[in-house]
Order: structure tokens, then sequence, then C-alpha cells
């Protein structure tokens, strides 16, 4: 056996590079990237409207996977994001719209509600011991019915039923049309800037705040993680009222991007949440991850939807697409680890 | 193929074997042969290469120099599977088996019997099952969960699956761990079978009665490299351990040195359920008095309780417990894990993986989480606070890691353990419970933490100690209590106490072990 050569080294070195989560995730997303220089259909691509488009589009996306990324380092998972979505989103159209409450007012009832349903599925896996996957089902389930109770099934916009049956149109509020608009010269959304501030929160969160390091280490082994002091139960419920607390601003943003609330919003969003925070590179099975790697699963998943979507690729061809690719990341993901 | 001489017939040849990960090497040019009906001892510290060794014989990696001759030829296995259908069993330290099914499917898992058409043939397979477990002086229900039964029954179980494959080599890492005295005897009793039925077996341990008991011949590993191979006459156990370390150990146990001051921690009729509602006690009615600067060893065959009661103290069953506890002369009511630590008590538990590390966090993190709320009053974690706590507590207990960030799963087995203690040392406990401290640590090691055990005594700290070897139980201890089903059995000062005394106290009340 011979000393490791210089080509042994480097080769290593880059072996090393490449089971940093981080190097492997921006390195799908240059894939994805070059992708679009690729097929950039005739420069649509380099335009920089298409680039704020991306990022609008998923945003609300982008919003749902801080959550995740949250319950999934605690080794959990949560499938009510959709429907809490669609829940709050109608909340809060009948709150603004039907009640013509104030913001102020409408946006704090409409996160409380959202972070009530969620700490409620935190504290049936906490305290009741019900898996992750059960409990949350369950509440996926409730929290669409609840949107379909409290719209009476149907979408609530600017044209409200007056007692006669006829219908009047009431002006949009302003808080939907600001949440809608571009800022800072009309270079990037309000939805965006809401979502960058969630990965925000988020970082500070896991990478500053006690409990955030005591989510990995519940992720990663709960008994012991118990056996150290942690509050187990207590932890958890705050990971999912988190949860519960981005899901219903990613309802406030839905609504004020369609001006209104549908009870039918946010059906499977759940699947591109957790989508995103695997292509990202965060373990399903929980104790490892991070949010930046949420953030550039959520530009990975919104680059690819536009480039598909610039060159007119049909959604039936897109959804295949999505599939295989979210397969092939999670390979290249896998393969190196 | 007539037997010649079945004394010496080699069964298996290892020559020049070396193996590299990512560049390091791990073993070197080593040569290793077993012969029919011979135990052979693996020795060495932790992180000597013996269980690289075993891997590459077992066919986890392929990737390997040198050559394994088999039975007269020449094999390079691809996968475990081929290694286990050449005859070669290997049973780990971590038991392997499927808890939720049954014994008998255990048994045959990854080769059921099938009948016509493919059904399992299930009663085929019990009463095979039964036969082989017979074989080994077990008879169980086979239809049951392994779960059903206990540690050393699955053990076997786990032996069993070994010889239905009719394995001629088998390596056994580490088995006696997590088995009870009884327990232990019988697995030495059927090496002995296995021996005069020709089996070849490689054992690897850190127990010296027990390699002194069992091995015809002794290889010991060093860095990756054969240090010596011997018979076991000639190699008595100081050189052994001198070869294992590559220094001399002038005394294994160093000398206890704490003064017991005053009681730290007092129990009166301390009970604990052995589960939820349930009426059965897995202690009952323990009272006695720790005094600060003293160590306190538990005795007992598993079962006994003795780790009940730490648990039970610690609140890793809540509130479930009954009798009076004072800590520090003050009452104290146990609520939870979390309302121990904060009153002082610390708990090392006996099952590292499960129970201990959080493997995929790294070094730092491991070592702070119990006590992170000093490290963040408000909530908020001051990084530089943690960091240099982190790193003082890395450099007390000699920890070899790269650095703080590695992820805990990559240490050996003595610096994870050592990361537990600093763990539980910053959070400046007054008593520590202390369940296996050395349990799969090497002697290097296993001295530090006695060390440190002295050092804490010595600042006021008292401990509760369960070790299941003797030697150390005798030596650390300054007073010894022996359980037997749940209840303080007897008593002995350091003076008095003997290995006979203690395993006569543990077993008298104990009924015989099914």
């Amino acid at each position: 056996m011979t000393d490791p050569t210089v080509d042994d080294l480097t080769e290593n070195r880059f072996r090393q590079l490449m089971r940093s989560p981080t190097v492997r995730a921006v390195a799908s997303l240059a894939v994805v990237f070059l992708l679009g220089v690729a097929f950039n259909a005739e420069g649509a691509f380099f335009k920089w409207g298409t680039h704020r488009d991306m990022l609008r589009q998923v945003s609300v996306y982008g919003i749902l996977s801080c959550g995740m990324t949250l319950v999934i380092i605690t080794s959990g998972i949560d499938l009510s994001v959709g429907s809490l979505l669609g829940f709050t989103a109608v909340l809060f159209s009948i709150l603004s719209i039907h009640q013509g409450l104030s913001p102020w007012l409408a946006i704090p009832l409409t996160l409380a509600a959202g972070t009530a349903c969620g700490a409620i599925s935190g504290a049936l896996v906490a305290r009741f011991l019900i898996q992750p996957f059960i409990a949350t089902l369950a509440m996926m389930v409730f929290a669409r019915g609840a949107a379909k109770f409290i719209s009476g099934g149907q979408k609530v916009s600017t044209a409200v039923q007056a007692a006669d049956g006829s219908y009047q149109y009431v002006e949009v509020p302003k808080v939907f049309d600001f949440i809608n608009s571009a800022v800072l010269g009309d270079n990037i959304t309000v939805v965006t800037i809401l979502f960058l501030a969630c990965v925000a929160v988020s970082w500070v969160i896991l990478a500053r705040l006690r409990w955030g390091r005591y989510l990995y280490a519940i992720g990663g082994n709960e008994e012991a993680a118990r056996l150290s002091g942690v509050p187990v139960g207590r932890v958890k419920v705050f990971a999912y009222g988190l949860g519960g607390l981005f899901c219903a601003l990613a309802g406030i943003c839905q609504a004020a991007q369609e001006l209104q609330g549908d009870p039918e919003a946010g059906v499977a969003y759940e699947l591109s949440a957790i989508a995103i925070v695997v292509i990202g590179g965060t373990s399903l099975r929980g104790g490892r991850g991070s949010i930046w790697l949420t953030l550039l699963g959520t530009v990975i998943i919104g680059y690819l939807e536009k480039v598909l979507s610039i060159n007119a690729v049909g959604e039936a061809s897109r959804l295949m697409l999505t599939g295989l690719i979210i397969v092939l990341a999670v390979l290249f993901q896998k393969r190196q680890g | 193929m007539p037997p010649e001489n079945d004394e010496n017939r080699l069964l298996l040849e290892m020559a020049g074997i070396g193996k590299q990960f990512s560049g390091v090497r791990v073993l070197e040019d080593v040569d290793f042969e077993l012969a029919a009906g011979e135990v052979h001892v693996l020795a060495g510290e932790n992180g000597a290469g013996k269980s690289t060794l075993v891997k590459v014989l077992a066919g986890v990696y392929d990737d390997y120099a040198g050559r394994i001759v088999l039975g007269g030829s020449p094999v390079r296995f691809g996968s475990p599977q081929e290694a286990r259908e050449k005859g070669i069993a290997v049973i780990y330290q971590e038991i392997s088996l499927v808890g939720g099914l049954s014994v008998a499917d255990n048994l045959f898992l990854g080769r059921e019997r099938t009948g016509r058409a493919g059904w399992l043939d299930r009663r085929s397979q019990e009463s095979e099952a039964r036969k082989i477990l017979a074989g080994l002086g077990l008879e169980l229900d086979v239809t049951l969960p392994v779960d059903h039964y206990s540690l050393g029954v699955r053990q076997m179980v786990e032996i069993g699956r070994a010889l239905s494959v009719q394995a001629r080599v088998i390596v056994m890492d580490e088995p006696t761990s997590s088995l009870a005295e009884p327990e232990v005897e019988r697995l030495f009793e059927l090496i002995g079978k296995l021996k005069a039925r020709g089996c070849g077996i490689i054992y690897i341990s850190h127990k010296m009665e027990e390699i002194y008991r069992l091995a015809d011949r002794i290889t010991v590993l060093r860095d990756g490299r054969r240090i010596a191979t011997g018979k076991t006459a000639e190699l008595p156990e100081d050189e052994l351990v001198r070869l294992m370390v590559g220094r001399e150990i002038v005394e294994q146990f160093p000398e206890r040195r704490g003064l017991p001051g005053k009681v730290v921690l007092a129990m009166r009729n301390f009970s604990v359920p052995a589960a939820e509602g349930s009426s059965r006690l897995a202690v009952t009615d323990c009272s006695f008095e720790l005094r600060a600067g003293e160590i306190v060893g538990l005795a007992g065959l598993q079962g006994s309780g003795n780790s009940e009661l730490l648990h039970g103290l610690f609140g890793s069953y809540g509130r479930r417990v009954t009798g009076a506890v004072e800590l520090g002369g003050r009452h104290f009511e146990v609520r939870s894990p979390a309302a121990s630590i904060r009153a002082g008590l610390a708990l090392l538990t006996s099952d590292r993986k499960a129970t201990g590390s959080v493997g995929c966090l790294n070094v730092g993190w491991n070592v702070s989480l119990a006590a992170l709320q000093k490290f963040s009053p408000r909530g908020w974690i001051d990084p530089a606070a943690e960091r240099a706590a982190v790193r003082e507590s890395l450099q007390k207990f000699r920890l070899k890691a790269a650095s703080p960030g590695q992820s805990v799963d990559t240490l050996s087995g003595g610096n994870q353990q050592k990361a537990l203690l600093a763990r539980w040392q910053l959070t400046g406990p007054r008593v520590f419970l202390l369940d296996e401290p050395t349990r799969g640590v090497d002697v290097g090691v296993k001295h530090e933490i006695y060390e440190m055990m002295n050092r804490w005594t010595e600042t006021g700290c008292a401990i509760l100690l369960i070790t299941s070897e003797m030697p150390e139980l005798l030596a650390m201890s300054d007073r010894i209590l022996v359980l037997s089903r749940g209840r303080i059995a007897a008593g002995f000062s350091r003076g008095e106490a003997t290995q006979e005394k203690i395993l006569h106290a543990a077993m008298a009340a104990s009924p015989k072990a099914a």
C-alpha cells in the first residue's frame, strides 16, 4: 500500500465538500439554474421580472416549508399545513371583507387561530402520544371541514350576498392590495419579503434559541433529550404551534393573492412543503437540517417550475417531470451521504 | 475431507489484512488464524481495529487488502449474506433481532421455510426452532414475540440463529455486555459445547475475567496492527494489558480517596412500580443514606431493580414513585428529569446509544445539552459562553475529538462515554447516578473514569454506582448495597465485602433463574 497521492487528497477534499448538505443543495440549485440558462425561452429567463415572479409564486410554499422544517427536525411531520392555509385564508377573508375588520385586528386573530390549530396538533402528539402522521392527518381533515363550515362552502370574495339574495360588490380591503404589491422599485413582492422574514425567524429559533436546540435534540434522540432535562412535550407543542402560525401567514398571503378566501385553497400543499424540505436536504429522520437548506429547496422548486412554465411545458408533463426530479434530487443527496 | 488432526485443523486464515477509510489506515498487515474447537480472543483498546477486522471477515467491507482462506479455500466475500452462507456467523454487541416478530420467525428471518406455492410453513419452522433452542438448553415458547424475553434470552436466540445456519466460525463481539451473571454462565457453557462440536470462536471482550476463562489463544491489536498472538497461559494479565495500551498501567484501580461527609441523599421506603399502573414493584421499600464524598455501589443480578432505582429517583418515570427522599437536607419531590437536574442529580444511563448520546448532533451540543439553561438564562443561547464551557470540559476529560463540531457518532465508545460524563459534570450535580459508567470502554478510558469519580467525591459530590464488573464494584465502592428482587438484601462496608458474599446475597432471595 502506498501513501495517498495528491490526486487522492483532492478527490477526498471534493468528496468531503460534497458531504456537506449545503454544498449539495447549492449544486442542485446550480443545475436547475443552468437548465434555465440553457432553455431560456428566447431570453425570458434573463429578465429580472421572471425571477421576481418565481419568488412571488413560491413564497407561500416557502412560508409553509419553514414551519415544516421545524417540525421535521423533531422527526415529526405536519400534514395539516395545506388545510390550515385554506382555513385561515377563509377566516381572514371573512374577517376583513365581510366583517370589515381592520387588518390590525384581522391579522392577529387569523394568526392566533392558525397557531391554536398547530398547537392542538402538537398537544395530540406530545400529550396523547399520537403519531405525528395520524395527529396531523386528523387536523388536516378537520381544518378543511372548518374552512367549509365558516365559509358555507362558498368562496369568500368581494361579492357579498345581501339578505334579499342579490350580490353586492364591496371594495377590496387595502391590506390585500398591500400584501399583493411589489416594493423597492417594484423589484420584490411583499409576499416574498414575508417569506424571507419567516426564514429569518426560523433561523433565529434554530440557531440562537434554547428551544431551537431542543428541537434538534428531540429529533436526534428523544429519550436521551428527555433524560437530559428537555421539556419534550412543551417543545413539540411549540414546534407545531409555530408551524400553525406560519400556515396562517401563508393563508393571509394566499387570500391576498387570490382576492378571496377559497375553502378549497391549499389542497396538497403539504406535499409540496415536504418536497421542498426534503429537496433542500433536511432529513425526514429528524435531528439534522437547517432553514438555509429549506430556503435553497424553495428556490430550487421555484426555478424548476419557472423553467418548465416559460418553456410552455404542459401541466401533465410538468407534474411528471417534477416527480422525477424530486427522486433524482433525493437520490443525489443520498448517494453522497 | 477426513479430519486428520481435529485439534489443530485450521478453520480460517486471514493474512496481511489491510483496510483504509478515506485515506486513514485502520488495519495494516494483520494476520489472524482460527483452529477448529478454539476460542481465539481479539483484545485491544477501543479503536484498535477489532471490529473492523471482524467486519472484513463478515463481508461488510469488500475493499480490503490481503487474503482470507476459509476451510482450505481462498474466499472474498462481497456481502454479509455471502459470508453467512459460507458458515461465518457474527453476533454483534447490539442485538439484531426484530422485536415484534416471534422467536421462530426471527430464527428463520431471510431464509423462511416455504411450502408449495410459497406459503410460509410456520409449523415446520416452529418445531425446528424448538429443536435448535433445546440444543442450547433453552425452552421457550417460540411463537411469542422476541420482545417478550429478557436481553439474555434474546442473546441466546441470536446465537441460536447463528447455529441454525451451520456456522463454523462464530464471532462474538462483547456478547456479555448486556447479560447478568447467570446468563453469562449459560453463555459460557454454550461456548464449551460449540467448541466440542468443532466450531471456531472469535471472541471480543474488554473483561479480563472472561478473557482468561475462555481463551485458548489471544491476539492483541493496537492501532490497527497485530502486536502479539500467544497461548493464554503464556500471556499473563499484566503483560496483556501492557501490550494492549502500549504503556505500563501500574494499577488497574486508583486508590479511593473520598472522605464521607454529611448526608446528601436520604431515601425512606422508596418504591418504584414496574410499569405504569402496575401493582408489581420493581423496587420495594428501599431505605438508605448517601454521604457527600461517598461512593455507594449497588449490586444485584439482572432485573434486581437497581437500574430502576436510579431511574425512579431521577424522575425518568415521573411521579409514579413513592416514598420520601431528602436531597441536601431538604425534602425532594420526584417529578421529572428536568426538576431532578435542577435539584443537583445527574443520571448516566447504561445504554449509551439508546438513552445517552444524541448520535447525529455534534460533540459540543451533546456536552452542553443538559446544562443549556446556564448558557441561555432568557432562552437565548450565548454561543461564546457555551463554546468556552464545552472546550474547557473537553480538555478536562481529555476527549480526543477533532473538533467540538464533529458528530458524536464518529467517536469511539470511550470518547462518547467521556462526552456524556462531561455533559453531566457541566450541570454541576451533587449526586451522580452512574449506571455502568465503564461499559464497552477500554482499559485506558476506564482508568480515567475512575480518576474522575475520585475527583468528584473529593469535591464533595456523592456517587451511586451500578456496575456488572465485580472487581470495579469492589474497588470503587465505599459501601455496597445488594438488591434482590427490588429489595435491599444486604449491605457491606468496603472492608467486609467480597465477591462471594455479594453474589450470595444477590441470589439468596431470588428464585431460580428461569
